[in-house]
């Protein structure tokens, strides 16, 4: 990670830390090969790091995730892991028969410190024959550095090293367009994406592409590996798009990386949530496709300026506590400030990312302890953050939107749509309706116009004289 | 002890009939089967060990590693509590790069206890291991140590790191903690009586501990401690004062019970509360063990007529599901206890059961299984591939397993019910087995199976077969209005509907309820699609 922490967060040292607001790194590193068809994600770990993974997945997605593990012991991890990587490799190979095999390195292996880049070239050359028909990708993901963002963003960082090809001459295909979705990004988004990207008579490359694989398919038989997502030929065909769009800053590293090895332009965009931010990806699709914006994608901007009118009576001065990674911190933060909620609290997993300086309001590195402590402290009004807030929520007796990884108590997370003009619309609608389900008729007690003495204390001056 | 010969004791089991049956060589070997990279499922130690002691409500505990250990996996289960929440935070140090490079784990391990024991002065501290924390040879031991002098609590160290071994070992060296630091250093709350029991093994999964109790209670058995369901500390450091031990999960925590025998002279028996007559079974060795330690006599009469009470009644309510469930195949994947405590009440009721598996379970596990089963197909670990096939080849009707193999039956498009710890359901005693019965009859003959067994109306192309298919009768209107039209190319549009009134309200609400009817699926030949509604 890097040393460089944005101005305005705030990294408390902590000896303890309460209810972690983080998933791993090695995590969010095996969602991002998901995103590939045919693959399937190795963790390189003792088989516990993998049943954790697995059991979360399985509980957010409510799909059966092919994850498998280097199955470490003890004495292995201190002889050497060499032999475990490459028995698992082809057992893998053999059992699975996969066309992608993405390892996410884990604390454990990290620890102990060896060169897995090189014993696995020893290993890939030695295992040619056996190993021929499917890639290897190895992405350093220890669980103390970083959370989901990192981990995916390194698996998309090492899938590009490895299988774009690099042909001598560039060739340049006009309409392809490579999408470099962040770990933020529901499967709903990238087909939202996906919808765009083609309504301009496009042709999107998305990496990782998980509404093929996580958005829910019943497939005719059984598949051992992922049901989908983009293929090898479609990233090995990255180099020759037109254009890079990376959603989210954690995913700059990797487009930058793309633009390296094949000199492809690269746009970044913050977000894809929010009216403005919307316009922008529009106007970028209507410039390189030459085409006008199509007239569904019209009505939809007029749907959604619709609803904001409605929506900003019941979101103007509602305070938020938001806890998630930096750039679906960032987005929701942003996106509901454009009706008037203020964060009041902003927590989040890392002190590195851009994205940070731009949410409205200080940030804090910390978890969903720090959440509970400081929204009451704050007096918010409504908790967003991941299906483990739902302690604080009870507790406090305050209503929690469902936001980020792991969504484990409510279904359709991979149907949540939070991207485009539509998710805009949906943020703004379901953030609405919760306050509107709080509304309490009034009473008599809370209209009175006297002070009463405890009243008094309560009362707290406007924040700012005018 | 080393946590190497720790492992070499527990794996050493006397109480352990498998461990009994090897020579003395393999029996050094110990008992976990080496893992296959690359073929691996399951839980580590770790993983074990806190699934094990997490259930103790009113204890914090606290995940010494870094961050994935407790990150990905807390508040995970449904143990239930009657009373303290503190268990149910998740609470880790959450080791950076910089703390594992410096050496600072076992300082930051010392600030964390400390912050816990003022922020929520619980009655104890579980610190539990990890690998990484092992690894680089953070001595938990002694900063537990240090800690519970200083802090005047007990912190007690679980030295279970995920690379040790399995799940199940982990069960076990959560039992040989309690038995190191726990049970024996406190005194009961109560005076101790000559019916006092303790249940090992049993979490308090969704409450079931909560089905039993009351069976307990009205024979004057009181259950002094859960270890660890709904468990206080205080009851589990007290336990050694019961007088008899029954053990719930067989293979989880039998060194516990057979330690505290040797130790502190408490007979266990091994019983389980799934089914009707396990629960019985329960209650009665229950009583009798009690009665040889000095209980009244009459205990064991007391307890035949609560027994034939609540079978009768439990039966009674059955009784109505018996129709729809008799003669529908059941394919259960499960481990241990459960593989052979559910069979005999579903086969009361003139259910078939298809396999069992017996990955987990115990030579006496499937020894049992064999006295009840007629024909027994008893399952190691079936691969996946397999077990899907068995089910689109409607091999079962239903499949019984735990959250891992779900999508497999879901995907196969065959009923599948949860019984293992992620279940929303109790299923424990009588009244367990009571709504075990009703979701088998509510998963099996839900209507969903129908409509989702329909194929989409058109080919692999998009293309739609030219029998509009998915029509009830008296549909297909437009295509009649377009005849008309065609006929009379004159008669303006707006005219159609006079011609065509709107469908009564009966056909509408049949068109509703009913599978596609008869017609429509001959006009849909070729699938035969609603033929697979009931499989």
């Amino acid at each position: 990670m890097s040393a460089s922490h944005a101005a305005n967060v705030a990294h408390p040292t902590k000896s303890l830390s309460v209810n972690p607001l983080k998933s791993s790194a090695p995590l969010g590193a095996a969602m991002a090969y998901l995103g590939v068809a045919d693959s399937i994600p190795l963790f390189h770990g003792s088989q516990g790091c993998t049943a954790f993974a697995l059991v979360l997945m399985v509980r957010h997605y409510k799909e059966s995730i092919p994850i498998q593990t280097t199955a470490m012991n003890e004495v292995s991890t201190i002889l050497g892991c060499a032999d475990h990587v490459e028995e698992a490799l082809l057992n893998l190979k053999a059992r699975v028969k996969p066309r992608l095999i993405g390892i996410c390195s884990t604390a454990l292996v990290e620890t102990r410190g060896e060169d897995m880049k090189g014993d696995l070239a020893l290993v890939r050359e030695r295992r040619k024959d056996e190993l021929a028909g499917t890639k290897v990708v190895l992405a350093s993901t220890p669980d103390f550095s970083g959370a989901l963002e990192e981990g995916w963003s390194k698996a998309v960082t090492a899938m590009i090293d490895e299988l774009v090809e690099r042909p001598a001459v560039r060739t340049t295909r006009l309409k392809h367009v490579n999408i470099l979705a962040g770990v933020h990004q529901t499967p709903a988004d990238v087909g939202q994406i996906r919808d765009l990207v083609e309504s301009f008579g496009l042709t999107p490359v998305i990496l990782p592409d998980i509404s093929g694989s996580l958005a829910g398919v019943v497939p005719d038989g059984w598949v051992p590996t992922s049901y989908g997502g983009v293929t090898l030929e479609e990233i090995a065909a990255m180099g020759a798009s037109r254009l890079t769009i990376a959603i989210g800053e954690h995913m700059r590293a990797p487009a930058a990386r793309l633009a390296d090895l094949t000199g492809v332009p690269i746009e970044v965009l913050d977000r894809i949530t929010g009216l403005s931010s919307v316009d922008r990806l529009v106007n970028l699709l209507s410039e390189i496709s030459g085409q006008p914006v199509p007239a569904r994608i019209r009505r939809r901007r007029d749907e959604l300026v619709d609803v904001m009118l409605d929506a900003h009576f019941h979101l103007g001065g509602k305070r938020l506590a938001i806890a998630a990674e930096p750039d679906l911190l960032y987005a929701l933060s942003a996106t509901l400030g454009e009706l008037g909620a203020e964060t009041v609290v902003a927590l989040t997993t890392g002190s590195s990312s851009p994205s940070l300086v731009k949410v409205p309001g200080p940030v804090a590195v910390g978890d969903l302890g720090d959440l509970e402590r400081l929204a009451g402290e704050r007096e918010a009004d409504l908790f967003v953050t991941h299906s483990h807030g739902r302690q604080a929520s009870e507790r406090l007796g305050l209503p929690l939107m469902r936001a980020g990884f792991p969504i484990f108590d409510r279904l359709g997370a991979q149907h949540r749509l939070l991207a485009g003009y539509e998710g805009t619309r949906n943020l703004f609608i379901e953030t609405a309706n919760i306050f509107l389900a709080e509304h309490h008729a009034p009473t008599p007690a809370a209209l009175a116009p006297l002070l009463t003495s405890t009243e008094d204390a309560h009362d707290h001056a406007p924040a700012q004289a005018h | 002890m080393a946590l190497k010969d720790k492992i070499a004791d527990v794996f050493n089991e006397p109480g352990c009939d498998k461990n009994q049956a090897k020579s003395e060589k393999a029996r050094k070997k110990g008992c976990s089967k080496p893992l296959v990279p690359g073929a691996a499922a399951g839980g580590c130690a770790f993983d074990g060990a806190k699934i094990a002691l997490q259930p103790i409500t009113d204890v914090a505990h606290l995940v010494h590693g870094p961050l994935a250990c407790e990150g990905n996996g807390w508040d995970n289960r449904h143990a239930a509590s009657s009373g303290p929440t503190l268990y149910r935070l998740g609470m880790t140090t959450d080791l950076s790069e910089l703390d594992i490079v410096m050496g600072e784990g076992e300082k930051k391990l010392y600030r964390a206890v400390k912050e816990i024991a003022s922020r929520y002065a619980p009655p104890a501290i579980f610190v539990y291991q990890t690998c990484v924390t092992a690894l680089i040879g953070d001595d938990i031991e002694a900063v537990c140590k240090h800690a519970s002098e200083k802090l005047g609590l007990p912190v007690i160290p679980v030295n279970a790191p995920g690379f040790a071994g399995s799940k199940n070992l982990g069960n076990k060296l959560a039992g040989e903690t309690l038995l190191d630091y726990v049970i024996g250093t406190m005194e009961p709350e109560h005076e101790p009586g000559p019916t006092d029991i303790n249940i090992l093994g049993e979490y308090n999964l969704s409450g079931e501990l909560w089905q039993v109790k009351p069976l307990f209670e009205a024979l004057g058995i009181r259950i002094h401690a859960c270890i660890s369901g709904d468990a206080r500390y205080r009851e589990v450091a007290s336990a050694h004062r019961a007088s008899v031990n029954m053990m719930v999960c067989s293979a989880a925590l039998i060194n516990l019970a057979r330690k505290m025998q040797e130790r502190w002279d408490i007979p266990f028996f091994e019983g389980s509360f799934y089914g009707i007559a396990d629960t019985s079974d329960a209650l009665r060795q229950t009583a009798r063990l009690l009665v040889s330690r000095g209980a009244p006599d009459d205990l064991v009469e007391r307890t035949e007529l609560l027994i034939s009470r609540e079978e009768a009644r439990a039966w009674a309510r059955i009784e109505p599901y018996r129709k729809r469930l008799a003669g529908k195949r059941v394919l259960l994947y499960t481990g241990g206890v459960k593989s052979w405590s559910v069979v005999s009440a579903l086969q009361e009721i003139g259910m078939e059961i298809v396999g069992t598996s017996v990955r987990k379970s115990t030579e006496e596990d499937k020894a049992r299984i064999e006295t009840i089963m007629d024909d027994p197909h008893m399952y190691d670990a079936i691969p996946p591939r397999d077990m899907y096939r068995m089910l689109k080849d409607c091999e079962a009707d239903i499949m019984l397993s735990g959250g891992r193999t779900q999508f497999i039956a879901l995907k196969a498009k065959v009923p599948w019910l949860d019984i293992n710890q992620e279940r929303h359901f109790a299923y424990a005693g009588y009244d367990g087995m009571v709504e075990l019965v009703r979701q088998l009859a509510l998963a099996i003959h839900n209507p969903v199976w129908g409509h989702v067994r329909a194929p989409a109306p058109w080919d692999g192309e998009g293309r739609v077969s030219l029998a509009p298919p998915l029509r009830g009768e008296g549909q297909g209107e437009w295509q009649r209005q377009s005849r008309s039209q065609s006929a009379q190319p004159s008669e303006p549009l707006a005219a159609a509907p006079r011609v065509n009134p709107l469908p009564a309200p009966e056909a509408e609400a049949r068109g509703e309820q009913d599978q596609p009817s008869r017609a429509s699926k001959r006009r849909f030949a070729g699938h035969e699609a609603q033929d697979l509604g009931e499989c």
